[in-house]
């Protein structure tokens, strides 16, 4: 997830650095100020959506505080104060601080420019406190993700179709409070009024069995008895495809095959260089390198276990690697429609596909044996760096950047077509070698396992 | 079946285990007692080659465990709830043990069913991931699982605590019948000296890593072992 993380920053400060001349150039006519607030309507909408998903109040985190002697209101401000540091509310600074000194540089009133920054904190603020008012209302209900989708729907709806204009009303309001920083005042009341509301609903709510108990969940089974076909590794298999579903952090790898998948639709219409093998890498191997970067973080929490028991390292990795690969094949037929915009791309893909399998497979693998970060399965799943080292961000680079830098130096040399063949005899090679390097690795996984245990007994 | 010899571990200089010989003959029920830090679960992770000695060796069967591998077919444990898998029901978990140990679902199944007293209802067919259990009921799911595939060696390491009383007269006829019975060797460790002394032939009382007593169990055993840790509060 830290690649993620990562990724995000940097989206939101390209969007702030990038803002200003994109919306001069799109909009010639009009100030790119007033474009910008005219959008943040729908921006409002989209971080409320994201959050209902993702944020989640850190109440848990208070259970020790409530035997000791502090008071019911001060436990209750600590976790609301604590929530307004999460990784969602500083996000939106990414983007926001450079859009303000670009307007400053371009000879805006400081002052207001200042007040609508300001302004911008503060309605972030409101997402978040009001994000866990509809989390605890529509908490009760079955479907609980319908109110705010109704919600979300019904305003983007009323917006759309101009029976009201609310992201019109909403960027004069913005406008106004700017230009007159007494309006401030508005944004503020409504802030303290969503912040009592959340202290009222929460201080009633923090006893042991209700809001602080540990939700038990309802077991999904099914035999996967389709994963005998592997032979011996199927036992493992089938403990990964359930570490996959019943666990939040690695089913979130899951959903993260759609945002992989639907990335060309941003990168392909745009003239590509090396990109074609960045694309293609991504889109392919999204879950490799998602699922792949914490092996074998992800069994830590059981790894005594594992490795007093009578396994084969060798059938461990295997089952992974096969995960991995079978992921790839997939995702490249899913890619196949990218084809549209260009039969490049489809080849591209491919290349990337059999790079993925042949290479990509092997030095994730590989990363792995000098993982010594452990990762609890039970906590969540967005913006959770638990488990990310050093060893995550280095072996990005040899995943992305390398195939990138081979591809590119051979289409500039040579031809595309010589670009995507030397992928494709790198993959290849790869696994024709796959034995030998299956058993490099294995013996580098034997060779720390002594201090994969120690590191994984600790509590990080 | 297990000997140990010359067998020391330090952290940082500091001596947390150090046993010159200690033999386990086959079939024993083997207690070892001690206070927290006397070494007991560092000595049963050596067992387990989950850790390095710093000198020495155990061999178990005549295979030396931190150099071969094949010990394992014949072992195993529960140490800590580290050794449950968290998503898995506990039937999912006593198949994937099964798996590990070359045994199929109809002989995990039989095996299981021999326990269902000392399940009492409350482990199979819960349609609860063993995570959501009570701290008792994983350790119940976590003993079971450690005696599947006919091993011939056991090791459980506080194997009494967090279990109710029932489960507690339960547990030790269990140990009592695989040691006399099946000839298995059982090593149990515990912090409760009434429930080691009634289930082991044999209590090793270990203090700072080093063997202090090595008692075979008779009627006296109990208040020699009381009178002793009574003692040690008093230095």
């Amino acid at each position: 997830m830290g690649f993620f993380a990562l990724y995000f920053i940097i989206i939101f400060l390209a969007l702030g650095v990038g803002m200003f001349p994109m919306l001069k150039k799109i909009f010639p006519e009009s100030d790119p100020f007033v474009m910008f607030n005219s959008f943040i309507f729908y921006w409002i909408l989209g971080d409320l959506v994201i959050r209902f998903f993702f944020q989640k109040l850190p109440v848990m985190s208070v259970k020790p505080l409530l035997t000791l002697p502090i008071k019911r209101k001060k436990v209750v401000n600590f976790v609301l104060g604590k929530s307004a540091l999460s990784f969602f509310n500083f996000l939106p600074l990414f983007a926001i601080v450079p859009f303000g000194v670009t307007l400053i540089s371009k000879e805006y009133n400081v002052s207001m420019v200042l007040v609508w920054m300001l302004t911008i904190v503060i309605f972030t603020l409101i997402n978040n406190y009001l994000n866990f008012i509809i989390e605890s209302l529509s908490s009760k209900t079955e479907l609980s993700f319908l109110p705010i989708i109704l919600i979300a729907g019904g305003l983007f709806a009323l917006n759309h179709f101009g029976i009201i204009n609310i992201s019109e009303l909403l960027a004069a309001g913005i406008q106004s409070i700017a230009n007159n920083p007494l309006f401030l005042i508005i944004p503020i009341l409504i802030l303290v009024g969503l912040y009592l509301f959340n202290f009222k609903i929460l201080r009633d709510k923090l006893f042991l069995d209700s809001s602080l108990k540990t939700k038990t969940q309802e077991v999904y089974a099914s035999n996967l008895e389709w994963t005998k076909k592997f032979g011996d590794i199927a036992p493992f298999m089938q403990l990964d495809l359930k570490l996959l579903w019943r666990n939040k952090r690695p089913k979130s790898s899951v959903w993260m095959l759609f945002l992989g998948l639907s990335y060309g639709v941003f990168i392909y219409p745009n003239p590509l260089g090396a990109m074609y093998a960045f694309g293609g890498i991504i889109i392919t191997g999204i879950f490799l390198i998602n699922f792949g970067q914490f092996i074998p973080a992800w069994d830590s929490g059981y790894y005594k276990m594992l490795m007093s028991q009578n396994i084969r390292y060798k059938q461990y990795l295997k089952s992974k690697y096969t995960l991995m690969t079978l992921s790839v094949i997939i995702l490249f037929v899913l890619s196949i429609p990218y084809v549209y915009f260009g039969w490049k791309i489809l080849l591209a893909h491919f290349a990337a596909a059999i790079y993925n399998i042949g290479v990509n497979t092997y030095v994730i693998l590989l990363g792995g044996s000098f993982n010594r970060k452990k990762i609890d399965l039970n906590q969540r799943a967005a913006f959770n760096f638990q488990g990310t080292g050093a060893v995550q961000w280095i072996i990005g680079l040899p995943l992305i950047v390398l195939p990138m830098g081979i591809f590119g130096i051979a289409k500039w040399l040579f031809s595309f077509e010589i670009g995507i063949s030397v992928l494709i005899f790198l993959g290849v090679l790869g696994i024709i070698l796959h034995e030998k390097l299956m058993k490099f690795i294995t013996n580098k996984y034997l060779n720390s396992k002594y201090k994969m245990i120690a590191a994984f007994d600790q509590d990080n | 079946m297990i000997t140990t010899t010359n067998l020391s571990k330090k952290y940082n200089g500091k001596q947390v285990l150090n046993i010159a010989h200690l033999e386990i003959p086959k079939g024993q029920s083997f207690g070892l007692v001690g206070n927290n830090g006397a070494g007991k679960t560092t000595y049963f992770s050596l067992l387990l080659d989950l850790i390095q000695p710093t000198t020495g060796d155990i061999k178990s069967n005549n295979i030396q465990v931190n150099l071969s591998e094949d010990w394992k077919s014949f072992t195993s444990s529960f140490i800590d709830e580290s050794f449950l898998i968290g998503y898995l029901t506990a039937e999912e978990y006593f198949y994937f043990i099964g798996e590990l140990r070359g045994q199929n679902k109809a002989d995990v199944d039989a095996l299981v069913n021999q326990f269902e007293d000392f399940f009492h209802g409350e482990i199979l067919k819960q349609k609860k991931y063993l995570r959501d259990l009570s701290k008792g009921n994983q350790k119940k799911a976590g003993i079971v699982a450690a005696l599947i595939g006919n091993p011939e060696v056991i090791i459980l390491d506080e194997p009494f605590a967090n279990l109710d009383p029932t489960t507690q007269i339960r547990l030790k006829n269990i140990i009592k019948d695989l040691a006399e019975q099946k000839g298995v060797t059982v090593l149990v460790s515990s912090h409760d000296l009434m429930h080691v002394t009634d289930v082991c032939e044999r209590i090793v009382v270990l203090e700072k890593g080093e063997i202090i007593k090595d008692i075979a169990t008779s009627g006296e055993t109990l208040k020699e072992l009381e009178s002793y840790f009574a003692g040690s509060l008093e230095i």
